[in-house]
């Protein structure tokens, strides 16, 4: 098993807690596993991306070479285009289709969005609304995208669930249960979108 | 035990499971990291479980020289110690380190070098290899996390065994990737105090300077001899030695991403320096007509290994254009240079425009950068010189409101030389932790000459560029402006807020207009911590 994939989205979004969900599960599987994270001045509001590499062999680059990811997961529909680059050409992208507003000069969304569907393999889902929803707030959003997700992770659906659990579990029950449901929306739209 | 660490927790990890007493550092990335994980350690030992393993020293300092120094005195009196910075800050403690290489050690000593190829968040990219090869000492390269938390306690034995500091280098993709580490279930205790065995080796006086300089030169061979036989340099003979790798550090990684056995080059792996001289010749010998240098930085090696092969041998890499001459390694940058194709990749998209960093929104330093750049426009050739920190960002749109910056505390002083210069106004822009850094002795150059500058300090009452430690001058940049010499009267403090706009307008109207040196501080939280503080304080 080998799975390359680019998280990506706007410094401030969220992208790494999807990682350490991803990762936890990924553990559990006795899997190798490498996250290049981008720290310092781009968090503040600036395009950042995390290179997370899971296998079932010992993993040599922190980094994913263009044309060997699996698949792009973003919070936000350009940041998804900004690694295309990296993609397989028969790679997915799941992504939020909700753009991230803090420049002067984004394109059109239309036209991100088409360029988005121009892809065979793609997900393009509202997670803040599949997070309402589901009756979470609109920050677990990227737990609704990493539902989104699961089906092309090479990890059990239930596994990924039982991640959730335990990198919630310190933040009590009641946290926990409500971004299993956000997982959840996402995962079971991603399924019809596949389909 | 299994942990999932950053290469700096991996380094953190295994300082401390070496007896570390002391962890000293200035924040900076990609280092930061690395002191946080020991503070973190050390909050919950004493909050969570009484432990009878003794406190380890882990504030952060005013800046890299005091943290190199204090370092050395805990070393000096044979506990072990670790000093971590950004590769730039290696150019503020550069006295401290050069002269430890000196005195030598007595407890272990490790300076960790953090550098930023590519300059993700930094301005510079210079490789802190050179630093090592300055002050003749020993130089680690770990090439993943793992290696990285083996080598802190290899280091400190090294350190001890040798008497001197030893350099650790890491690059930005080993500090701030995370994978799997094994760490020992048998922690190192630390050392006892104990002192040097000949306490005049650390007094650089010129006579115990020069032998302790010639014991240094005369090491040298032995530390040569270690490079080779200690293990951490590996040299494979490969099926078609005519061509022969030459990896250090994390570059090993991206080659071995795409190599293909079938190649059969000989391959020496560095992570350990001075270089191992034996291997060097030993890959010569097996028949190699052509070494790639792949090294992750500078053309460290590149060049150094001109000096040790033949000239019948090719020695390719950064400056023959078989690698990129600047910028950081890539699996891509690898690939192409030891001949494979490139994978098939999909066009970039066209419709994809920039997304530049920016400062929060209801951060004080906007409050701050509308005002002044309202009140500069005043004026005919207003000059605003700036600093490091997050307000750096006011380069950019919307403010483009400074017109300068280059390093800790420039702003200060080149303000100064501006205004000597005769330039009015000038005016300098700079956070509290970095004018406690470096700013400070800069402002009492301006006393002393009555410089006709503003020093505005954009006091959030943290280091935020960094993600919010602990400012060394919080709650008393008057008293120290004032100690130093600044007029109380021309010691303003002012709230950055919109409805401060008028009153924060009218205090740098009547500093530019004053003719001397005056210091405005606009002071609010940092909306980062701000966040932290609220929400901690909801929870308690």
């Amino acid at each position: 098993m080998k799975k390359d994939i680019i998280l990506a989205g706007v410094g401030g979004q969220g992208i790494l807690s999807i990682a350490t969900v991803i990762g936890e599960a990924a553990l559990q599987e006795g899997l190798y596993l490498k996250q290049a994270e981008v720290h310092g001045m781009s968090q503040r509001g600036g395009d950042v991306q995390s290179n997370l590499r899971l296998s079932s062999e010992p993993i040599m680059s922190d980094l994913i070479p263009k044309g060997g990811a699996d698949l792009i997961i973003s919070l936000e529909p350009m940041e998804a285009l900004r690694y295309v680059e990296y993609l397989k050409p028969d790679g997915w992208i799941v992504t939020s289709c909700v753009p991230f507003l803090n420049i002067p000069n984004y394109p059109e969304l239309e036209q991100v969005l088409a360029r988005v569907r121009a892809y065979e393999h793609h997900v393009l889902l509202d997670v803040e609304a599949l997070a309402k929803g589901a009756g979470a707030p609109t920050q677990a959003a990227n737990m609704v995208l990493l539902g989104a997700a699961i089906p092309m992770l090479g990890i059990e659906h239930d596994k990924m669930i039982a991640g959730v659990a335990r990198v919630f579990a310190r933040k009590g029950e009641a946290v926990v249960e409500t971004n299993i449901k956000a997982v959840e929306a996402g995962f079971n739209s991603s399924v019809k979108c596949k389909v | 035990m299994k942990h999932l660490l950053l290469g700096d927790e991996a380094i953190a990890q295994g300082a401390i499971d070496a007896g570390l007493s002391g962890v000293y550092a200035y924040p900076g990335t990609p280092s930061t990291e690395i002191t946080e994980y020991i503070q973190l350690v050390e909050s919950r030992k004493s909050k969570d479980r009484p432990t009878d393993s003794k406190p380890i020293h882990c504030r952060w300092a005013t800046n890299e020289k005091t943290a190199m120094e204090a370092a050395l005195g805990m070393s000096y009196m044979g506990k072990r110690a670790l000093v971590c910075m950004k590769h730039v800050g290696m150019n503020v403690c550069a006295d401290a380190f050069m002269n430890a290489a000196i005195t030598g050690v007595n407890g272990g000593l490790i300076v960790l070098a953090a550098d930023d190829p590519s300059m993700h968040s930094s301005q510079n990219e210079q490789d802190s290899r050179f630093y090592a090869k300055f002050a003749i000492i020993p130089c680690l390269e770990p090439s993943n996390q793992q290696e990285a938390y083996d080598m802190m306690a290899y280091g400190y034995e090294l350190s001890e065994q040798l008497k001197t500091p030893v350099l650790m280098r890491v690059t930005t993709r080993m500090a701030h990737s995370r994978a799997v580490v094994n760490t020992t279930d048998t922690p190192r205790a630390q050392n006892e105090m104990s002192m040097p065995q000949d306490a005049n080796h650390f007094i650089l006086l010129p006579a115990f300077a020069k032998r302790n300089y010639a014991e240094l030169v005369a090491a040298q061979p032995l530390f040569v001899a270690h490079s080779e036989q200690d293990g951490h340099n590996a040299y494979t003979r490969g099926a078609r030695p005519e061509k022969a790798i030459l990896t250090t550090g994390i570059a090993y990684n991206y080659l071995m991403e795409n190599y293909d056995p079938s190649m059969g080059c000989s391959i020496l792996r560095v992570t350990q320096y001075p270089l191992p001289e034996a291997l060097i010749a030993q890959m010569v010998k097996d028949g190699a007509k052509e070494v790639l240098v792949i090294e992750e930085g500078q053309p460290v090696v590149e060049e150094l290994i001109r000096g040790m092969v033949p000239s019948s041998v090719a020695v390719k890499g950064r400056l023959t254009g078989n690698l990129p001459r600047m910028g950081e390694l890539t699996p891509d940058s690898v690939r192409k240079a030891i001949g494979l194709e490139a994978l098939p990749v999909n066009e970039k998209e066209t419709i994809v425009v920039g997304r530049p960093p920016a400062l929060c929104q209801g951060c004080g330093h906007r409050d701050m950068y509308a005002a002044l750049n309202e009140v500069a426009r005043e004026y005919p050739n207003p000059r605003i010189f700036g600093d490091i920190g997050c307000y750096t960002l006011g380069a950019l749109s919307p403010f483009h409101a400074i017109h300068a910056c280059v390093e800790m505390g420039a702003s200060v002083t080149m303000a100064k030389g501006a205004a000597d210069a005769g330039q009015h106004p000038a005016i300098a822009v700079i956070g509290d932790s970095t004018f406690t850094h470096s700013g400070m002795t800069g402002l009492l150059d301006c006393v002393n000459a009555n410089a006709n500058v503003v020093v505005l300090i954009s006091d959030n009452l943290t280091t935020g560029m960094t993600g919010g430690q602990d400012s060394a001058g919080t709650g008393r940049l008057e008293q120290i402006c004032c100690g130093i010499g600044v007029a109380p009267e021309h010691v303003r403090v002012v709230v950055p807020l919109p409805k401060n706009m008028e009153e924060i307008k009218q205090v740098l109207r009547e500093e530019i207009d004053y003719n001397g040196t005056s210091v405005v501080i606009a002071r609010r939280e940092c909306i980062q911590t701000l966040k932290r503080h609220l929400k901690a304080a909801k929870r308690s």
